[in-house]
C-alpha cells in the first residue's frame, strides 16, 4: 500500500477546489454543493466550509447530499445496496449544482446522479468536483474540478479515508495491482 | 433477502435495515417526481385470493413508484373459480416472467408453499395468509411507531422498551401474530388483550403477555394501543355475546380513550368498525395514526420490493 495524498494534501486540494468553484461561478451566488454518499457528502461539507471562510456572504445552506443508489444501472449485478439519505437544503431549480465525489472511475455513479438530479428539478448548470480522478471512464464524463489525477491500473484499488467517516487521519492510498 | 414470508424469521438487523430503506422511500413521496427507476423492466404480480382493497392498492402503488410493471390478479372471475390449483396458477405466472409475486391467500402457509415448492423463481411477498402472518402490516406499524417516537432521528433504531398493547381478536389475527414477533425482535414489550374465547389455546411460545382485562392493561399508560378489527367474516362461532357487549368490554370507547396519556398512540390496521372496537373520537384524534399507517404502508412495501427484487435473483 502506498500513500498518495496525506492529510495536508487533501486539505490543500479541497481549498484549491473551493477557490476554483468560486472563480468559475463568479462568487457563491446560486451555488449548491451536493455530495454523493458517503464520502462525497463529507467532502461537500468541507468545501462548503472553506467557501464560507472565503466568502462570508455565501448562502448558509450550501451543502447537501444526493443518494444515487436507486438510479444505478448496475443494481442487478451487485448484491443489495443500502441507500443513504438524500438531503437537498434548497431547491435546485435555477442553481449551479456542483456534484462532489471522492473517486471518479467509470463515471457510472455520476451518470446515475444526472438521473437523480433531473427528478429533483432543473439545475441551471451541473458541475463535477472529485478528490481523485483515476481514469478508466466508461461514459463521456469529465470532472471540472479535480484534487489529484491518479492514473491507475484497473487491478489497483484506490482507498480514500476521511476522519468523519473512517475514524482515521485523512489520506488516499493505492494498493494491489501488478507492477 | 429472497422472500418476505413472515416476521418471525426476520433478524433484528434485517428488520431495521428494511425500516431504514423505507425512510428513504418515504422521502421520495414528498418530492414532485414520486417515482424511482429502480425496478424498471421487472414485473410484479399481485396475486389476491382474498378480498382486499388497501393492501392491494398499497402494493400496486409501491411497485409502480419503483417503475415495475404490475399485473393484478384476483381469484374472483379468474380460472381459479374454475378450479385451477395454486401450482398451475404459479406456473402460469412463471411462464409470463414474473419477477415478484405478492400473494394473499385464505390458507395459512400458501405463500410458503409458493416460495419453497420450486414452481417459480420469483421473490414472494406474503400479503396475508389465513390466520398466520401479514409481515408488511407489522413492518409499517413498527415504522409508524418509530417515526412518531423518534422523528428524523429514527434511522438505525429499534423499538426498545416501547410498551405496546394489542387489543381484539388475537385468535384470527395475522396482523397480531406478525406484530408480536416483529415488535419483540425490535425490543418492544407486547401485551395482548382479548376475550378468552379470542385468544389461541397456547400462547406460551409467544414473546408477549396475555391479559383479559382492557382497563387493567390501559391503566399502566402504554406507549401504543393497537385496536384490531373484529372480522365479521370470521365470527362463525359464539366468541362473544353480541357486538354491544364487545364494544363495552373490549372497545376503545370515549371514556377509555380520555383516560389515556396524551402521548399514547392509537393504531388500527383498518378497515375500522367505528363504534365497535374503536370510537370515532379515538379514531379521528391527533393520537390516531391510522392515516399515517396507510401512507407509511407504501414506503415500507417499496423497501420490501427493493430488497427482494433489485439484485440478481438466485444468490443471496
Amino acid at each position: 500500500m502506498r500513500i498518495v495524498l496525506t492529510q495536508a494534501d487533501v486539505q490543500r486540494a479541497l481549498t484549491r477546489i473551493a477557490h476554483e468553484i468560486l472563480e468559475s461561478n463568479r462568487g457563491a451566488e446560486n451555488l449548491l454543493l451536493l455530495g454523493i454518499p458517503t464520502r462525497g457528502t463529507v467532502l461537500a461539507k468541507r468545501i462548503a466550509a472553506v467557501i464560507h471562510r472565503i466568502e462570508p456572504s455565501a448562502p448558509a445552506e450550501l451543502a447537501g447530499s444526493l443518494d444515487v443508489t436507486m438510479y444505478r444501472d448496475d443494481l442487478s449485478r451487485s448484491g443489495i445496496r443500502m441507500p443513504s439519505p438524500t438531503e437537498i437544503p434548497a431547491s435546485i431549480d435555477g442553481r449551479t449544482v456542483v456534484l462532489v465525489d471522492d473517486v471518479l472511475y467509470s463515471g457510472r455513479t455520476i451518470r446515475s446522479a444526472f438521473d437523480a438530479l433531473s427528478d429533483l428539478g432543473r439545475a441551471r448548470a451541473v458541475r463535477l468536483a472529485v478528490l481523485v480522478d483515476r481514469g478508466h471512464r466508461e461514459f463521456p464524463i469529465r470532472a471540472d474540478f479535480v484534487g489529484k489525477n491518479l492514473p491507475s491500473a484497473a487491478s489497483e484499488r484506490i482507498n480514500v479515508r476521511l476522519s468523519e467517516t473512517d475514524g482515521v487521519e485523512d489520506h488516499v492510498s493505492i494498493e494491489g495491482g501488478v507492477e | 433477502m429472497r422472500h418476505l414470508l413472515s416476521t418471525r424469521e426476520l433478524a433484528r438487523d434485517e428488520a431495521i435495515a428494511l425500516l431504514d430503506i423505507a425512510e428513504d422511500m418515504a422521502a421520495v413521496q414528498h418530492r414532485e417526481v414520486k417515482k424511482l427507476p429502480t425496478l424498471r423492466g421487472k414485473t410484479v404480480v399481485n396475486l389476491f385470493f382474498e378480498d382486499s382493497t388497501r393492501t392491494r392498492i398499497s402494493f400496486e402503488a409501491a411497485a409502480k413508484r419503483l417503475s415495475a410493471d404490475v399485473i393484478n390478479f384476483s381469484a374472483k372471475g379468474s380460472s381459479v373459480s374454475k378450479g385451477e390449483s395454486l401450482k398451475d396458477t404459479a406456473q402460469t405466472l412463471q411462464a409470463m416472467g414474473a419477477d415478484g409475486v405478492v400473494i394473499r391467500h385464505p390458507s395459512s402457509g400458501a405463500p410458503y408453499t409458493l416460495a419453497t415448492s420450486g414452481w417459480i423463481d420469483a421473490g414472494v411477498v406474503n400479503a396475508g395468509d389465513g390466520t398466520h402472518e401479514h409481515p408488511t402490516q407489522a413492518l409499517l406499524d413498527a415504522f409508524t411507531m418509530r417515526s412518531r417516537l423518534h422523528g428524523a432521528a429514527s434511522r438505525g433504531r429499534g423499538l426498545d422498551g416501547v410498551r405496546v398493547v394489542i387489543v381484539g381478536d388475537i385468535l384470527h389475527s395475522r396482523v397480531a401474530r406478525s406484530n408480536v414477533w416483529l415488535l419483540a425482535t425490535l425490543g418492544a414489550e407486547v401485551t395482548l388483550v382479548a376475550p378468552p374465547t379470542l385468544v389461541p389455546v397456547d400462547t406460551g411460545g409467544w414473546p408477549a403477555s396475555v391479559v383479559f382485562d382492557l382497563d387493567e392493561a390501559l391503566a399502566s399508560g402504554p406507549d401504543v394501543v393497537m385496536m384490531l378489527r373484529i372480522q365479521a367474516e370470521r365470527m362463525h362461532g359464539a366468541f362473544f355475546p353480541n357486538s354491544r357487549e364487545y364494544a363495552r368490554t373490549w372497545g376503545l370507547d370515549d371514556a377509555r380513550f380520555s383516560q389515556l396519556p396524551t402521548a399514547t398512540m392509537v393504531m388500527h390496521p383498518g378497515p375500522m368498525n367505528r363504534g365497535l372496537e374503536i370510537s370515532a373520537l379515538a379514531a379521528d384524534s391527533a393520537q390516531s395514526t391510522v392515516r399515517e399507517q396507510v401512507a407509511n404502508g407504501v414506503s415500507v412495501r417499496m423497501a420490501a420490493l427493493y430488497l427482494l427484487l433489485s439484485s440478481e435473483r438466485g444468490e443471496a
